[in-house]
């Protein structure tokens, strides 16, 4: 089974070119076929190749060698372990769900085609990403899944807004991107390969713990890592991914590709483990993305753009939990955040073709009585996201706050301050969204019953593993580090408690006395407060003001190119020395007589002098 | 042989043009034998470039061949043919089929003398990749330059005599500086050994020698960076490739650009290894210059073309940052750079002149929504832009991150300002496609999508840079003793020069 190993990221990768050769020509079915069946088999086999996997060994796959140029040999080649396989089991297996959606959701659309020629392509990169045996492959699939979310943000392609949130995504990652490569430059310098397991037990001997190129390397990746995962600085381009299908949004920018940051560091644990400045600086930079993400995401109106920001804050808490060491705790976040996540954009999904693609959360309101399917998805998974007790959320959130507390107190109060800001925000969307008056009634969708009956089928799936997708435990031991972390008997429950409190506040401010929050916001600064959270912290503002503009500023004053004044001013100076004696052949007779006079007596002048 | 290739391409010319008297369309059909006749004539020595592990120390040499000229003055014609010049001509012929297909029905008037122009510049390629004479090279250097001036200046756009022109000045002028340095070197070779030599065997490390040393190099240097070209004299390009028909800007992006290349790596650092620690910091600075103020320009551009040409420039960069770091990896990655820019800028040449040809501009802003209309277009000109943005998974991608890796171990500062060179393709390339293909579609648009003819053109360039980029190997293997041998000499007289000083 292990050698069909290949044929994971190859099956969605062959559907993909078959779908571009086509040219869209291929019926719907026949495409809805290709695009989920494909995905589906892949599912199949990882998870055949799962259940026999004996847990703690490792399988290498060699393809093809890409290139070899001395000790640089990067090769097509694929690694299996723990870590891995959960990684690839997430991607399969929630890839498949979503894909079975979007079958359904995408149906009316007369891109159909190119709609699953990309997103299958996507999920061969990313899958090729997560197999990759050297960050060269790796890098690949990092890039490879980077174009597939631009191709896919800006699917609906005549609407400029929708161009310019693909363009944002693609540049502002690929400046996490280049800082990456410029680590494997300094990887290929120092240990001349680019192999993972290699450089991770050769950095050990090379480099002493905290030294700077140990540093130095692992800054550069986790360069990479935030772009790719939308932490700060680099997370202003996730909210506008939401330009894209809902779909893309659940697959691309929720469940997998935005957590490539978390398994990049994850891979590299030991490149981390040896840069202690480095890894508090992951956790660091995770606190202060949850904050601010959860901050952002309490005055969206756009239900989306809300899911969009309690993404960045999840994967928050997840480069927090690396950064304090709970490595395998990170990646069980990651794991319930696909489902759960992947639950709430596909009910959104729902709702928003249930309300002729609004997506205003003003706009909504009382439906839970109307779509109850909905409700009870949408329940479900605020309750996972705000960390309920019981739910797989909590379970997952669980151990990062008692790690971080063992780590730092302050990282630990940030981290509770963020569950209850979770709690807040999510429930904030459910009471607005579900409660209250009636606002646009729901539609039936016109689409064939079995197509649609896809739909609700995937979501309850995805409740059933978001419900208990705690119970799950990962074969992560040996691949990472264990950690154990005892945080007292309050530390716990002041955990459980604040995520509550939360719930109690939105309750309070967004059901049962809205007229309080009114009152809250007429205060002075908070309307500035307000701006802020709307604007995401004012990122975009300052990207623009200090470098989209002078950059457009100079190539635009520059656009006839400085350096041809070299040939424009040679040029230019013949044809006025060409004029300037033109002009002394006038004709006239005088005019040559003194000069004849002038030249003689300067030659006269010349001979006396010297 | 080699000379009998080179015969071959001038005397299609020759026929082209005179067969066109009698009937225009047998031109494009004579050109299009002799180039896959010239072709097939090439592929089997792939087999032997590439088969076989080589041994260290055994001549790099595939085809050697020699005869007397003018023995007076030590002129030989001196032909040679290794890995490194094969793959070029691979490229020159390839581009030449492509030139050809995308002429076919383009070019209306005085179609003899268009194909014969193609042929006879396509030939004085071929003898620049091949000639190992310095007098014979600066021959075909010549050769190369003539029908190009006339392939801009009659078939060229609305202001193609203005950029044929400059297109000559430029290269011209700079050529008759590498002409002093030719004759620099011989003079020196007279007084040492008591007679003239050409010969690129003899005059190996000799420049380092001379008490000129410098100027003959700088002589050299500006010939190759103008043709590169390199910032700040690469002005030249951007009129040229906008003016220029179509197949005139494949082959001056696709393959006369790379004679540049070829010049500093076979010539310039075998000629003067010295000025590889003493001049390769500037070098490597005009290159890196380049990449970033090509990129920023290139964004600003309204016209397809120019902004293409402007991409051109900033690609270019790359290949002197790596030819200037001369180690393995980064002169792997600058060959290759060569490769598949060659392709790429063909293709994405290729795309605006059918474009122009379909829509009568090539202004971006009367352009918008073409993907709706033309979607094999829009998907082509994406996986150009892709490759031109440095995708992994395409040659450039390879090519690029060798070059960039090579020169990280030689000059820090300089690798990381050129890195930024990979933010600023994404820029330029995601907002050509932006503003040709996506957007909201115009009402009527007289837009025909590519035929079958076009979508095989493009077809072969994205396979080539398919295979570059997932398995260069066989590229690599060729051109591996080569390069070795050339680092080896080099490094050689660099010794030697040394230890004379001492």
């Amino acid at each position: 089974m292990l050698k069909l190993l290949w044929l994971i990221p190859a099956l969605p990768l062959a559907s993909s070119l078959l779908l571009i050769l086509t040219q869209g020509r291929l019926p719907r079915a026949a495409v809805a076929a290709l695009g989920v069946g494909s995905v589906g088999l892949a599912a199949l086999i990882a998870f055949a190749i799962a259940a026999g996997f004996d847990m703690g060994t490792t399988y290498s796959q060699h393809l093809w060698q890409w290139f070899a140029i001395g000790s640089l040999q990067p090769g097509f080649s694929f690694y299996l372990d723990g870590l891995s396989l959960v990684m690839l089991l997430v991607v399969t297996g929630v890839g498949f769900l979503i894909h079975l959606y979007a079958s359904a959701y995408m149906h009316p659309d007369p891109d159909y085609s190119r709609f699953f020629a990309s997103m299958n392509l996507f999920l061969a990169a990313m899958l090729v990403l997560v197999l990759a045996d050297n960050l060269l492959l790796l890098y690949l699939g990092w890039e490879g899944v980077g174009l597939c979310s631009y191709l896919l943000i800006g699917f609906w392609y005549q609407d400029p807004a929708n161009g310019a949130a693909a363009r944002k995504a693609f540049v502002i990652t690929r400046v996490g991107d280049t800082a990456m490569a410029i680590g494997l430059f300094l990887l290929v310098r120092e240990f001349g390969t680019l192999d993972i397991q290699q450089v991770l037990s050769a950095a050990p001997e090379r480099w002493p713990d905290g030294s700077t190129l140990a540093t130095a390397c692992a800054l550069l990746l986790l360069g990479g890592a935030v772009g790719k995962s939308a932490q700060l600085p680099l997370q202003n381009w996730l909210p506008d991914a939401m330009a894209g299908p809902t779909p893309v949004s659940a697959l691309i920018h929720a469940a997998t590709m935005v957590t490539a940051g978390v398994y990049l560091i994850a891979r590299t644990h030991d490149l981390f483990l040896l840069a202690p400045a480095a890894q508090t600086l992951v956790a660091v930079v995770g606190v202060l993305t949850l904050l601010l993400a959860g901050y952002s995401a309490l005055a969206q109106t756009d239900i989306k753009r809300i899911l969009a920001y309690s993404t960045i804050s999840q994967i928050g808490y997840m480069f927090l939990a690396l950064g304090v060491g709970a490595w395998s705790a990170g990646i069980f976040h990651l794991v319930t955040h696909a489902f759960f996540k992947a639950l709430l954009f596909l009910s959104a999904g729902s709702l928003i073709l249930a309300l002729h693609h609004q997506q205003d959360i003003r706009a909504m309101g009382g439906l839970y009585r109307r779509t109850p399917l909905l409700f009870g998805c949408f329940l479900v998974g605020s309750a996972c996201l705000a960390a309920l007790p019981l739910t797989s959320g909590f379970f997952s959130k669980e151990p990062i706050l008692a790690q971080a507390w063992e780590s730092s107190a302050l990282l630990w109060l940030g981290a509770l301050l963020g569950a209850g800001l979770t709690a807040l925000y999510s429930f904030r969307l459910m009471f607005v969204v579900f409660f209250g008056p009636l606002q646009t009634p729901p539609q039936p969708l016109d689409m064939p019953p079995t197509i649609k009956a896809r739909m609700p089928a995937v979501l309850l799936v995805l409740a059933l593993l978001s419900l208990f997708g705690g119970a799950l435990s990962l074969p992560l031991d040996g691949v990472l580090p264990a950690t154990e972390a005892h945080p007292p008997m309050l530390v716990e429950a002041v955990g459980i408690g604040v995520p509550l409190l939360g719930v109690y506040l939105a309750y309070h401010f967004y059901l049962a006395r809205p007229e309080r929050l009114t009152q809250l916001l007429k205060f002075r600064g908070s309307r500035r407060l307000q701006i802020l959270a709307q604007s995401g912290g004012g990122f975009d503002w300052l990207y623009d003001r200090f470098l989209r503009t002078p950059f457009i500023w100079l190539a635009k004053t520059n656009r006839d190119d400085a350096a041809d004044l070299i040939s424009r001013g040679t040029a230019g100076l013949s044809r006025y020395s060409h004029q300037l004696l033109a002009e002394t052949q006038n004709g006239q007779l005088r005019w040559y007589a003194s000069l004849m006079g002038l030249g003689l007596a300067f030659l006269i002048g010349m001979g006396v002098l010297t | 042989m080699l000379s009998w290739l080179i015969t071959l391409l001038l005397g299609g010319g020759l026929l082209a043009a005179g067969l066109g008297r009698l009937h225009p369309q047998a031109a494009r059909w004579v050109a299009l034998a002799v180039l896959g006749l010239a072709l097939l004539w090439l592929l089997p020595l792939l087999g032997r470039a590439t088969g076989g592990p080589w041994q260290p120390g055994e001549g790099a040499w595939l085809l050697l061949e020699q005869h007397a000229w003018i023995p007076r003055f030590g002129i030989q014609l001196l032909l040679g043919l290794d890995g490194l010049s094969l793959l070029l001509l691979l490229l020159t012929l390839v581009l030449g089929l492509v030139a050809v297909a995308a002429s076919w029905w383009e070019i209306e008037q005085q179609e003899g003398f268009y194909y014969a122009n193609l042929l006879w510049s396509l030939a004085g390629v071929v003898g620049v990749f091949t000639a190992l004479d310095l007098f014979l090279f600066f021959f075909f250097w010549e050769v190369m330059l003539i029908p190009m001036y006339f392939l801009i200046g009659i078939w060229g756009h609305e202001a193609r005599h203005y950029a044929a022109i400059k297109f000559f000045i430029y290269t011209q002028a700079s050529s008759l500086l590498m002409l002093v340095g030719i004759l620099g070197l011989a003079f020196l070779h007279q007084q040492e050994q008591g007679s003239y030599s050409f010969s690129y065997f003899d005059l190996l490390g000799s420049g380092d020698r001379s008490p000129h040393g410098f100027w003959l190099m700088l002589g050299f240097f500006i010939a190759f960076v103008v043709k590169l070209p390199a910032f700040p004299l690469h002005t030249w390009l951007p009129d040229a490739h906008t003016q220029a028909p179509t197949a005139g800007s494949i082959i001056l992006a696709g393959v006369l650009l790379k004679t540049g290349a070829y010049g500093l790596i076979r010539f310039l650092i075998p000629l003067f290894p010295d000025s590889l620690t003493s001049f390769g910091p500037i070098a490597m600075g005009l290159g890196v210059a380049g990449i970033l103020y090509a990129a920023v320009v290139a964004f600003a551009q309204t016209d397809l073309k120019r902004l293409i040409a402007y991409t051109s420039i900033s690609h270019m960069g790359f290949v002197l940052l790596g030819v200037y770091a001369w180690n393995s990896l980064a002169l792997q990655g600058a060959v290759l750079q060569m490769l598949t820019h060659g392709l790429s800028s063909a293709a994405l040449f290729m795309l605006a002149g059918a474009l122009q040809q379909r829509l009568h501009t090539r202004e971006l802003s009367r352009m918008g929504g073409l993907w709706r209309y033309a979607p094999r277009i829009g998907f082509i000109a994406l996986f150009f832009a892709m490759a031109s943005l440095g995708m992994p998974g395409l040659g450039n991608f390879v090519a690029e991150f060798l070059v960039l890796a090579g020169s990280f171990q030689v000059n820090l500062p300089m690798t990381l300002i050129a890195a930024l060179g990979l933010i600023t393709a994404a820029v330029y390339a995601l907002i050509m496609i932006q503003k040709a293909f996506h957007g909201p579609a115009p009402s009527a648009p007289a837009l025909v999508d590519f035929d079958r003819r076009e979508v095989t053109a493009m077809a072969v360039m994205m396979l080539g840079l398919l295979w570059m980029g997932l398995y260069p190997q066989p590229l690599i293997d060729s051109l591996g003793p080569v390069l070795d041998q050339l680092q080896r000499t080099a490094a050689v007289s660099l010794e030697t020069v040394h230890w004379s000083q001492r």
